[in-house]
């Protein structure tokens, strides 16, 4: 009895160990998730902060931003004149029936251009251009990160930020606004073309009606926003891309999350940014 | 049994090079995560040798040349290079001191998207700013002949074999006329001859630009050229220290693995 007391006791302490060491396990991992997220930000918020001093540091690689600038720019066009127009055709025409209802169709024009200007136009830009230019910086960079490039341009002094990172940041900030306003432009043409398949009106006329819905407050916060999405998808494609493992898997990982995160985080400026347009505008 | 191996082997025959020394580490740790892998490494790298460090793959020899040139922080222990704790160092001084170490990647690590010319100019036009474009063109063409490479210059590295990659490396490594090379495995997937040839042009690179090295490799014909010293790593410590005759002689289970 005694014996068996000591084993249901020894078999209790062992279960109490058991759990104890559970327990201890479950908190270390998650502290650990909770440490790999917060060193993500801190990370993240680091990669930032190096961006900025060497945007404002001397030798900046002026040839290395202009070949960034087509890269993203003039190979991106095709595909957002493409979107741009099918937008504005789709957007007209699902309209349409709405406004006749109401006897409004003379004010789709206007309608469509303040939808394209202010939300549809740098939105789908932007999320077009996260999947393009953000997973092809994840990828280029990973790739340069696993092939030991990135520490190559380390070990010769000169800095991978400033060359790589810079570069493509400001390259992504500049171009995007003006993709969107191709997105834009391009979207009024496939817009004319919606209202024309079932009405009958010039192309003169129909610009005049769609820029006198616009004022200036339509057109300078959207603006403004489409330069901090390209700042977002240049800062985490590059962040994902220089962070990636060593393994090539890794590489197609730091690709899809550039995207995923950028998406997530374009979206989510796109609400501050609405919220703040509202408030003061 | 580890210190008994090193001092078994009678370390560094002083006389083909100078006492000088370029690199000094002490007690070096390095781990990654719960992984310990540089658990206690001391060396030194005399002005004029080829320093080999064998060990086989996971012992550490990659983490160790990175640890050297700040690719990767040491947990503690100190470097001390060309006079400077490389360890503690930042910015301006880090990037002066590195202006002086040549570093030969395991993969090349040639920039894919620039040509070989590009490749190599990609240094010189960053560090030094004042040279003309002749000068950085003869200085092409002497890195370039000095590895046995010619008519390459306008083609991409995808384009060039294994061997050839490895040569454009090294000439893109040799040509700030750096005082230490590190090599990072510099034969591994090449073919036997090819690794002779790169082994020898280590040699060679030796003699021409008066350099130290330090070479990371497990390939015993590699460490038959280029050893003057050799250092054996094993499970983050070094096991054992000598000449390429006294490793060559050891009756060491572990040694004689590599060596038989």
């Amino acid at each position: 009895m005694k014996k068996l007391k000591i084993i249901n006791l020894k078999k209790a302490q062992s279960l109490a160990t058991a759990r104890s060491i559970k327990l201890s396990e479950d908190t270390l991992d998650q502290k650990e998730r909770a440490n790999t997220f917060l060193t993500e930000v801190g990370d993240l918020a680091l990669f930032i902060k190096q961006i900025i001093k060497e945007t404002f540091s001397r030798n900046f690689e002026f040839k290395e931003f202009l070949r960034q600038c087509y890269e993203i720019g003039n190979k991106s066009l095709p595909l957002i004149v493409i979107t741009g127009t099918i937008m504005g055709l789709v957007l007209t025409i699902q309209s349409r029936p709405a406004m006749a209802k109401f006897g409004a169709v003379t004010m789709l024009p206007g309608m469509v251009a303040v939808s394209l200007i202010r939300e549809i136009g740098p939105i789908i830009t932007a999320l077009i251009c996260a999947g393009k230019i953000g997973s092809g910086m994840g990828a280029e960079l990973g790739s340069m990160k696993v092939t030991e490039q990135i520490d190559a341009m380390e070990v010769s002094a000169t800095n991978p930020i400033r060359y790589l990172v810079v570069t493509r940041v400001l390259a992504a900030t500049l171009m995007l606004p003006i993709l969107v306003l191709f997105a834009d432009a391009f979207g009024f043409l496939g817009s004319w073309i919606g209202v024309n398949i079932k009405g009958d009106v010039s192309l003169v006329l129909y610009i005049f009606q769609a820029f006198g819905s616009i004022t200036f407050l339509d057109f300078f916060p959207a603006l403004i926003k489409t330069f901090l999405f390209g700042a977002v998808i240049g800062i985490v494609g590059c962040y994902k891309g220089f962070t990636a493992g060593r393994g090539t898997e890794s590489v197609g990982k730091a690709a899809n999350a550039a995207v995923v995160l950028s998406s997530l985080l374009i979206i989510i400026v796109d609400m501050i940014a609405v919220q703040i347009t509202d408030m003061w505008l | 049994m580890k210190n008994e191996k090193e001092t078994s082997l009678d370390p560094i025959s002083e006389e083909k090079f100078t006492s000088e020394v370029l690199i000094e580490i002490k007690n070096l740790k390095k781990s990654f995560g719960r992984l310990e892998v540089l658990k206690d490494i001391s060396l030194k790298l005399h002005n004029g040798e080829n320093l080999v460090v064998l060990g086989k793959s996971g012992s550490g020899k990659s983490v160790l040349i990175k640890c050297i040139v700040r690719l990767l922080n040491p947990d503690s222990g100190t470097i001390n290079l060309l006079g400077k704790k490389i360890n503690i160092v930042k910015g301006k001084e880090l990037s002066e001191i590195r202006k002086k170490i040549g570093f030969l990647f395991q993969s090349g690590a040639l920039y894919d998207s620039m040509t070989v010319k590009q490749n190599l100019e990609f240094p010189l036009v960053r560090i030094k700013r004042d040279m003309k474009e002749e000068e950085i063109n003869n200085k092409i063409k002497e890195v370039l002949e000095n590895v046995g490479l010619a008519d390459v210059l306008e083609k991409m590295p995808s384009e060039l074999s294994g061997g050839m990659r490895k040569r454009i490396s090294l000439a893109r490594s040799i040509i700030l006329d750096p005082v230490i090379m590190l090599y990072d495995e510099p034969t591994t997937g090449l073919d036997p001859v090819t690794s002779d040839e790169i082994s020898e042009l280590i040699n060679t690179v030796q003699k021409k630009y008066k350099t130290s090295s330090i070479i990371i490799t497990h390939d015993i014909a590699c460490v038959r050229i280029t050893a003057d010293r050799i250092i054996m790593m094993h499970e983050g410590y070094i096991y054992a220290e000598g000449t390429l005759d006294e490793f060559e002689a050891s009756d060491d289970p572990l040694i004689m693995s590599f060596f038989k």
